[in-house]
């Protein structure tokens, strides 16, 4: 319990932080975010639009705590203004209607990667010197050596343009009514194919060679012997004894990788015009929508932080340790 | 005091010898070698492009959109440009910006770390802290919106993969400097009255060289990585030539819809090598560092495969 409270009291710091940053950014960054803007979109702004804007901000003629006060109490309560680019909708209800694209895309990709990476890693490791254990990590490590976007722009290219197996863009096709029909539900799967394929072939490799490094550091361990010794059937030795025991860093990984999930899917949403958080994200910078963008960057950041403090629970139900401290 | 003084030369003595078993473990590793063959025909390439192709490598030197011939070897841009100068180029800005951003990061790293395992207690705490929370904060995302407030160049590119990429290295540098904190030989020269930046540089970082060499190269291939994704977002400094900002080109003219993949695989291609190389070199580093991690011959383990 101790263990919880203070990963939650590190956790809600965190989130100060980034309200912090994210209220400092626009006052201390040479130029006038709002005269930029106002230069852009002179004819569609009014003047208390400009003012509020202003006042989101930072500038005002109020002193900087009283600003920094009042931006805390709208954050808190959910008021993160009005998007510039999408005028008049509030940007929470931009990000609500995108943040689920970005949690199906990322949560699959994630899954997958996660599910068939961690296999590879113990059958590597159980069977050292075998044919996974010396051909995979090479080329696993040499795709992921490549720039996410330049292999899902290749992807993109070799199989939605040349051979057209699968859709090139959006999350489904144009004018077709979000239900829940097996039409549709087959289209976003059409959809998701390429995007998700892309992630988890750069990401796979990071999890096969972490599970395999922890596994063969576990299957030196005495129990291993002790089960060999016993005479059980090396599978279960295999699954049982030594990768339960290496899972525990692959679970911290799965936490930071739902912080992936979220943030990272950005370059891959935006090659493939996937209409998630991160491809608004990037949207609202080149609008200079600033309002959408904070408001964006915190959803981002709120969801990250929740993903990890999620994962910190389990780590006490799954570690003993944790909980005897 | 004797036993203190005794001791020193003996703990110098084991260092460099390790140090030595270290380098020719490099040498005679076949990953660090290849990785170190590749990163140097790169550099090789980097130094020599005035001299490869004089003049302004993005000039219009061509008809648009040319195959690869005997003139262009790599073909031309949308725009007429040789798509080979840009590359050739490109590999200037890219590595400068990579190596830059991988040592300022680990030197923030060894910096932050140091002092938190050295000092400990309150000063630990707090820079922990902060650590942890730039480790949570989402990367990507954060690097946007710097980007985005920041005046465009090539100052900001470097400062802003900085502040998103030193805790990585600032955590693992940590818990290698506490493990050697706590040795004798650090007790010794605190004992004997040295000064803090003393203990920190002479004594204990020499200790933790190859992981202080691991973590700059995982920071200089984030460099290159994170660099060439902010510039194919468009949010980098557009007017220099780079790697990245070659392939935000190719996408802004249409590359790959009108199939011209010969703009689009060089700089991709060239980024992914630079990172293979120095992941090469790193996962060489590991198995030089962790016998675990080296070749096995044990013959339990060969008992059991034969089993299966």
């Amino acid at each position: 319990m101790r263990f919880i409270l203070r990963r939650l009291g590190f956790y809600l710091i965190a989130f100060w932080a980034s309200i912090t940053l994210n209220f400092l950014l626009p006052r201390f960054m040479p130029g006038d975010p709002v005269s930029r803007m106002f230069a852009r979109s002179q004819d569609r702004m009014q003047p208390e639009q400009l003012e509020a804007l202003r006042k989101l901000l930072g500038v005002d003629n109020r002193p900087i705590w009283e600003q920094y006060a009042g931006y805390l109490q709208n954050v808190l309560t959910g008021q993160m203004g009005v998007s510039i680019t999408r005028f008049p909708t509030p940007v929470t209800e931009v990000i609500s209607s995108q943040i689920g694209w970005t949690l199906l895309l990322g949560g699959t990709a994630l899954v997958i990667a996660a599910v068939v990476g961690n296999l590879l890693g113990i059958l590597a490791a159980w069977r050292r010197g075998g044919a996974i254990d010396s051909a995979l990590p090479p080329v696993l490590v040499f795709i992921g050596s490549f720039p996410y976007f330049w292999l899902a722009m290749g992807a993109l290219y070799l199989f939605g343009v040349v051979l057209g197996w699968f859709p090139i863009r959006h999350a489904f096709t144009d004018g077709l009514e979000p239900a829940f029909t097996t039409e549709f539900i087959g289209d976003v799967g059409a959809h998701l194919v390429l995007p998700a394929l892309t992630i988890v072939l750069v990401s796979i490799g990071g999890w096969m060679l972490g599970m395999r490094n922890t596994m063969i550091a576990t299957n030196s361990e005495d129990y291993i012997t002790m089960a060999e010794a016993k005479g059980l059937r090396p599978g279960r030795i295999m699954l049982r004894y030594a990768a339960r025991n290496a899972m525990l860093p692959s679970v911290t990984s799965f936490g930071m990788g739902l912080g992936f999930v979220v943030g990272g899917a950005l370059l891959t949403e935006v090659v493939f015009a996937y209409p998630g958080v991160g491809y608004q994200l990037l949207n609202a910078v080149q609008g200079l929508d600033y309002p959408l963008m904070q408001g964006l960057f915190l959803t981002i950041t709120a969801a990250v932080l929740l993903a990890n403090f999620l994962v910190d629970i389990l780590y006490v139900r799954l570690d003993p340790r944790v909980r005897s401290n | 005091m004797t036993s203190v003084i005794l001791q020193q030369p003996t703990e110098a003595k084991a260092a460099r010898k390790t140090n030595r078993g270290f380098i020719h473990g490099l040498i005679t590793n076949k990953k660090a070698m290849t990785g170190m063959a590749i990163m140097l025909v790169f550099i090789v390439m980097a130094l020599a492009a005035p001299v490869l192709f004089p003049g302004d490598p993005s000039r219009i030197t061509g008809m648009a959109s040319l195959e690869p011939d005997g003139e262009h070897w790599l073909g031309t841009t949308a725009k007429g440009q040789d798509v080979l100068a840009l590359t050739i180029y490109g590999a200037r800005s890219s590595l400068l910006v990579g190596l830059t951003v991988g040592f300022a990061s680990t030197f923030v790293g060894i910096l932050v770390g140091l002092a938190s395992a050295y000092f400990g207690k309150f000063i630990d705490e707090a820079l922990s802290l902060l650590t942890n929370v730039f480790l949570l904060l989402p990367g990507l995302p954060l690097l946007v919106i710097l980007a985005a407030f920041l005046p465009p160049g090539l100052g900001t590119v470097i400062l802003v993969l900085t502040v998103t990429g030193w805790a990585g290295s600032a955590r693992v540098l940590r818990s290698q400097a506490l493990s050697i904190r706590s040795k004798d030989f650090v007790a010794a020269a605190v004992v004997s009255g040295e000064r803090a930046g003393r203990i920190m540089f002479r004594e204990i970082l020499p200790n933790m060289a190859s992981i202080v060499m691991g973590t700059l190269l995982a920071c200089v291939i984030y460099g290159i990585g994170a660099q060439a994704g902010l510039e194919f977002l468009g949010l980098g400094d557009v007017s220099t030539v780079s790697w990245g900002n070659n392939l935000f080109w190719a996408g802004n003219e249409g590359a790959l819809l009108t199939g011209s993949w010969w703009v689009f695989i060089p700089s991709g291609l060239c980024i992914a090598l630079v990172a293979f190389a120095l992941a090469l070199i790193n996962y060489a580093v590991d198995e030089v560092t962790n016998p675990r991690l080296r070749k096995i011959r044990k013959p339990a383990n060969t008992e059991r495969s034969a089993a299966q």
